[in-house]
């Protein structure tokens, strides 16, 4: 098998065609890389939203006319830390948080260690995300909770999380996507993965096969999550009837 | 009887600086307990900052609000979250909970108070039954119509035994029909479970329907307040005149002589009385509109007549009807201005 494959690469003009099937087919690098590509991501993910949930919360309950406004000082240097750390390219960004990746995890490099810079870039996006969905909210709706005698913190979890359901599940496959993009430039502080790969093997070896496998996988991974993600949506969302949702 | 809901000396103000805008000012009214209250205007009148104010939704810059004698506005905010579950709501949109089912909508007041689930998923089954809609309890308000949609919304404002019932253009969203059944739900949870309703409309046919006392708010000012039938009848004020008789007349059109309105207050057949002016007195006038309305199951009608030029013979028209039973008679100042 390795050896008709390898003659069909070439017969096609790829170079070192053997030495890329050989890699490819290793059945400890590519299930590995997924999993290397998988992991730091979903991780980052899961506690940028543990940052960036009540975050975004702040940002539509905080605000002037908001269910509970906060001081104009406090939501305006929310905002801007939001912002700022939004304006840092991912790049660059996982280099200034060396110090705090040592300081949690005892190293900078590796997969282990991007969880931190992820984590860092993208609780601000995601903190966005969550207000945006919540901003849709219906006002009137608000107010029926207010006239029953809700508190705020019942306005939080019986309502405005509830019914935003549909949208923050939205925002979630956004933010994962987005974050398994980043993940992708881990190689460049040593990290594994299938993005350190296309970049490593492929472009930097020159190992053209090797950089298309991997970047199919990857496609093919948001594709995945993209779908769950839209299902879980459509699942969700009681406003949508049964019949729309066959498409009839 | 005691009043429920008292406003006293309301005023509420938007805005700053130049963009200044008095949605309130100096509103009195005393809502008596059990009673079908309505508040009309038109749009922009301050109606929905007026019912607002009541559960403090908006907080007035001025003034009580006062519920069983005692002032909400007094209240800590726990204290007055306990007063809303006594006070309570339905909306124009009805604002339902759209990932919820019908019964979860009705629950929800219910587990707010941390009533056990079993115990509150019974208490809504009766609610829904109560507004007619128990084959309704499993689904969610995207599978409703409106009218469906805004019993769910009279259910979930029940769950809490409330005293008052605040209905913000409640049934201006739903066709006449639809509009009427409701309004009948409203007259039998009144008459039923004693709950007093507050009804806030721009519709008259909404307030002769139910109610029986109305407040006519204009620019955020009461202009009048009374039974339905005495303010519908004979508006005392400009803003009274527009509503009843919102198509108003092409004046300019009319013969400028003097004007008058009757109204046949009910309880009587009409007598003919444009002919026998004309028999007894020999005097002709012109009748300029007229209009009927059946409030509280009484006819009550009113004529607007234009008076001859002649002023003797419009002096004797004038008092040949003044002096008729059951009928009231008012100058129209300016009515040609």
């Amino acid at each position: 098998m390795l050896e008709s494959l390898t003659a069909f690469f070439e017969s096609l003009g790829v170079s070192k065609a053997a030495e890329q099937v050989e890699f490819l087919l290793d059945p400890s690098n590519i299930p590995f890389a997924i999993w290397e590509t998988l992991y730091a991501p979903l991780i980052a993910t899961v506690l940028a939203y543990v940052i960036g949930l009540p975050l975004g919360i702040l940002l539509v309950t905080g605000e002037e006319g908001g269910i509970r406004p906060l001081p104009k000082g406090v939501m305006s240097v929310l905002n801007t830390v939001i912002n700022l750390l939004r304006s840092i390219p991912f790049l660059i960004l996982m280099v200034m948080v060396f110090p705090l990746s040592r300081l949690i995890l005892g190293t900078a490099i590796g997969t282990t260690a991007t969880i931190v810079p992820l984590t860092v870039a993208a609780a601000p996006y995601v903190a966005r995300l969550v207000e945006a969905s919540l901003r849709e909210m219906d006002r009137g709706v608000i107010e029926a909770a207010q006239s029953m005698g809700c508190s705020t913190w019942q306005i939080i979890t019986k309502v405005l999380l509830p019914e935003c359901k549909p949208s923050l599940i939205n925002g979630a496959t956004n933010a994962t996507i987005t974050i398994l993009g980043y993940g992708a430039m881990a190689g460049n502080i040593g990290g594994g993965g299938l993005g350190a790969i296309s970049l490593m093997r492929g472009y930097g070896r020159s190992q053209t096969l090797v950089l298309y496998v991997a970047v199919i996988i990857l496609v093919i991974l948001v594709q995945v999550i993209q779908s769950i993600g839209t299902a879980l949506c459509v699942k969700t969302d009681k406003r949508i009837t049964k019949n729309s949702k066959k498409g009839e | 009887m005691e009043p429920i809901i008292e406003m006293k000396h309301l005023s509420k103000t938007f805005g700053d600086g130049n963009s200044q805008v008095a949605a309130l000012r100096d509103v009195n009214i005393a809502v008596e307990k059990g009673e079908i209250f309505g508040i009309i205007g038109l749009s922009g009148a301050g109606k929905s900052t007026l019912v607002r104010c009541i559960n403090l939704l908006e907080r007035p810059d001025e003034g009580e609000v006062l519920f069983h004698g005692k002032n909400l506005m007094a209240m800590s905010e726990k204290e007055l979250r306990a007063q809303r579950k006594k006070i309570t709501m339905i909306f124009q949109h009805f604002n339902l909970l759209d990932q919820r089912t019908s019964l979860e909508n009705v629950c929800f007041p219910l587990e707010l108070v941390g009533t056990p689930k079993k115990e509150a998923k019974k208490r809504a089954m009766e609610l829904l039954e109560t507004v007619g809609l128990p084959d309704k309890a499993n689904a969610y308000p995207v599978q409703l119509s409106g009218g469906q949609k805004q019993r769910i919304a009279i259910a979930r404002a029940l769950a809490t035994n409330p005293e008052v019932l605040l209905c913000d253009e409640a049934t201006s969203a739903l066709d006449p029909k639809t509009t009427r059944e409701t309004l009948r739900l409203l007259q039998d949870i009144n008459k039923n479970l004693g709950v007093t309703v507050i009804i806030i409309t721009h519709d008259m046919k909404v307030i002769e329907e139910i109610c029986g006392r109305v407040a006519i708010l204009n620019h955020g000012v009461v202009a009048e307040i009374g039974k339905v039938e005495d303010v519908f009848s004979m508006p005392k004020t400009e803003a009274g005149r527009r509503l009843v008789y919102p198509d108003g007349l092409p004046a300019e059109l009319l013969p400028k002589t003097k004007v008058i309105r009757v109204a046949f207050n009910g309880g009587t057949a009409y007598q003919p009385l444009i002919a026998s002016l004309a028999i007894d007195c020999g005097v002709k006038v012109n009748i300029l509109g007229a209009d009927t309305r059946n409030i509280d199951g009484k006819a009550f009608g009113t004529m607007l007549l234009g008076l001859p030029e002649d002023e003797t013979e419009a002096a004797n028209a004038l008092a040949y009807i003044t002096s008729q039973k059951d009928i009231t008679v008012e100058e129209v100042p300016n009515y040609h201005a």
